[in-house]
């Protein structure tokens, strides 16, 4: 083991025994909304344990990406009218008050970030430039503070349930350390700040995959609500040959038919005739000649990642057309997730916190994608948030009980059960979940007929093979595979209780916006899967 | 996907195990690390951003190369320039400046946005 390993370890043995931890935070996810949340519990005094399912510092969709953040200066009527143009575009499912609440942290902490050291650029009036953050760079800073700030890592270990105590406080969760021959490791803890990420399926898109919904299912095995989970059908644009989803890109596009004719689907707004072609089975090709070519080098060093892949490949983007296809990111760039119920983005479960892309983001994004500034900036401040709520929890409450319960890990549904007796092999339900979830004309233009289709399919393994899944040999890959199954359940349910088509929610049998569904739904449940209306958004708001 | 490990460059460091998000490397006692698990990689190229001595190449195929490819032959790389890109983009590594120095994407909304509307209108 490297000496830096061990560092991030901190006082964790190495030995294939079971590491038991006790904390007052336990954060779950190393991406950046649980940097933030782990730094802001270990500002307040608290002990603070965060574990991650791969490593602090390349984990989670920002660091292989980057943000571009939703970052509006307090300076006159700004923010209010950032505000207003947030509530319309989307659709009007936000609210108002954390809209609001939402831009003055993210301004805030982004002051943090400077202060501790991100090499941020310059503009030619030689102002700072701070709204946009290379992954990179970003997530190597955040590994860095929250060393600093004492917090305890466990890389490579993912977690796989929450532990109870006897009030149904979350006070804990179990996991194994993938990389030690999956020993288990306990942590017992005040609260537990959620922060796994969204749910992109395994398909590909760039730095999503190991978000696969873990939290999720955690939580929901709980009892926690969800909500905004029809919001789930994003895809990003990438090249024929790989799965690098950068979107920004793409409003430099022209897009190509198989005769190499212009399609009428210049830029961001071509998207739908580009994925209906798509879907028709037809190939698109693309090329950024509507880039100016004084700003080509500027692009570069701004998004080398999106560049990356396609000088391996020899192709210019600039110049020559490239086979595209559209790569599903779920609700990693969708927004649907476990529903925040306070301020301190409280889940329905006491004790338990989300932040970052497991929650629910429509408070602040409506039914509009989560990609291009949204998702960054609500990491930041969800985190923020949860860490600061978890503590002051945890502070309340003093010392967790000894006494707790782990959910029954036997119980049908839940999958990989410790005994890892199952002969399903975790691959096959990953399979069966893709091809319900993946296809555009399944995921992007739902009908009634269509949704019907797949959540019979998909109940189906959740009763049959979910509980027989194989943990054997990769108990996390079998709990990802029943967390995957029982998310495109509550994304296809709640897609049913849409019957209208709302920005990113599209459902080609009611393809226009109904006012009467000018509210959010909440899903969840396990073995069962149900839905209901949100209390309505404020009046004020529809008015306005 | 990940392709190569290279045997001259690699200082067995083992960076590339413990940094990877999808667990793809598994540690050699006294050797390289290996490529254990091709299938899981996502191609977010964190290995490369993160391998101190170049040694490591990340096609960008979503699908593992096929046989015989370049992408596969290590001197055909190298003399491409093709180990350690990312590194120099992102300036990590002794004597670099970080390339988020050079990052225009908060001026490029603006920029995009002005050029647009003259096109379209």
């Amino acid at each position: 083991m490297s000496r830096r390993r061990a560092t991030a370890l901190g006082g964790v043995g190495t030995g294939g025994g079971s590491d038991a931890l006790d904390a007052d935070v336990l954060v779950l996810g190393g991406g950046p909304a649980g940097t933030w949340a782990a730094l802001a519990a270990a500002t307040t005094g608290a002990r603070v344990v965060l574990a991650d399912k791969g490593f602090v510092g390349t984990s989670g969709a920002a660091a292989a990406g980057g943000n571009n953040l939703w970052y509006v200066p307090d300076e006159g009527d700004r923010r209010e009218r950032a505000v207003r143009a947030r509530e319309e575009r989307g659709a009007h499912l936000t609210d108002r008050t954390w809209l609001r609440r939402l831009v003055a942290e993210t301004w805030d902490r982004v002051g943090d970030l400077e202060a501790w050291g991100y090499p941020y650029p310059t503009d030619a009036a030689g102002r700072l430039r701070r709204s946009s953050l290379q992954g990179p760079e970003y997530m190597r800073l955040m590994r860095r503070q929250v060393l600093r700030a004492g917090v305890t890592v466990l890389d490579q270990s993912p977690a796989q349930r929450l532990v109870q105590d006897a009030d149904g406080v979350v006070v804990g969760a179990t996991g194994v350390h993938r990389q030690r021959g999956n020993a288990p490791w306990t942590v017992r803890a005040g609260a537990v700040v959620l922060a796994t990420g969204g749910c992109a399926f395994l398909s590909g898109a760039l730095g999503c995959n190991p978000d696969t919904g873990d939290g999720h299912l955690m939580a929901a095995e709980l009892g926690a609500e969800l909500s905004g989970m029809e919001f789930s059908s994003v895809y990003g644009m990438a090249p024929a040959f790989g799965a690098q989803t950068k979107g920004r890109m793409y409003q430099f596009a022209t897009y190509y038919d198989g005769d190499r004719n212009p399609v009428d689907a210049a830029g961001f707004s071509g998207r739908e005739v580009v994925a209906r072609t798509l879907a028709a089975g037809s190939p698109v090709y693309a090329r950024l000649d509507l880039a100016p070519p004084a700003l080509r080098e500027a692009l570069r060093w701004s998004q080398p990642n999106f560049f990356l892949p396609y000088d391996k490949a020899g192709i210019d983007v600039f110049t020559d057309l490239f086979e595209v296809r559209l790569v599903l990111e779920g609700t990693v760039r969708g927004t649907g997730g476990l529903a925040v119920v306070g301020d301190g983005c409280e889940t329905t479960v006491p004790g338990l916190y989300a932040a970052g892309d497991v929650a629910s983001r429509e408070l602040v994004t409506g039914a509009v994608s989560g990609g291009g500034s949204h998702n960054g900036a609500w990491a930041i401040s969800s985190g923020t948030w949860a860490g600061t709520a978890a503590a002051s929890f945890a502070r309340r409450r003093g010392p967790a009980p000894r006494a707790t319960t782990v959910p029954d890990e036997g119980r049908a549904g839940t999958g990989g059960s410790s005994s890892g007796r199952g002969t399903t092999v975790p691959r096959e339900v990953v399979r069966d979940v893709q091809a319900e979830v993946i296809p555009l004309e399944r995921n992007l233009f739902r009908t009634e007929h269509g949704l019907r289709g797949s959540l019979a399919r998909l109940d189906a393994p959740w009763a049959d093979a979910v509980p027989d899944l194989d943990a054997s040999a990769e108990p996390a890959k079998a709990r990802e595979a029943a967390a995957m199954v029982a998310h495109a359940r509550w994304m296809y349910r709640a897609a049913l209780a849409r019957p209208e088509s709302r920005v990113i929610h599209r459902r080609d049998d009611h393809p226009d916006l109904d006012e009467r569904l000018t509210h959010r739904i909440r899903v969840g449940g396990l073995d069962e899967v149900w839905t209901r209306p949100e209390v309505p958004v404020r009046e004020e708001e529809r008015a306005s | 996907m990940i392709e190569l490990v290279s045997p001259s460059r690699c200082i067995d460091c083992n960076k590339c195990v413990e940094v990877c998000p999808t667990n793809v490397f598994d540690e050699v006692p006294g050797g390289h690390p290996v490529i254990a698990r091709q299938q899981d990689c996502q191609t977010c190229f964190m290995c490369e951003a993160h391998c101190p001595v170049d040694a490591l190449f990340v096609a960008p195929l979503a699908e593992p190369a096929p046989e015989g490819s370049a992408y596969r032959d290590e001197d055909a790389l190298a003399a491409a320039g093709r180990l350690g890109e990312y590194r120099e983009w992102i300036g990590w590594g002794k004597g670099r400046r970080p390339g988020s120095l050079r990052d225009r994407n908060g001026e490029l909304t603006e920029l995009a946005s002005a050029h647009l509307t003259q096109r379209f209108q």
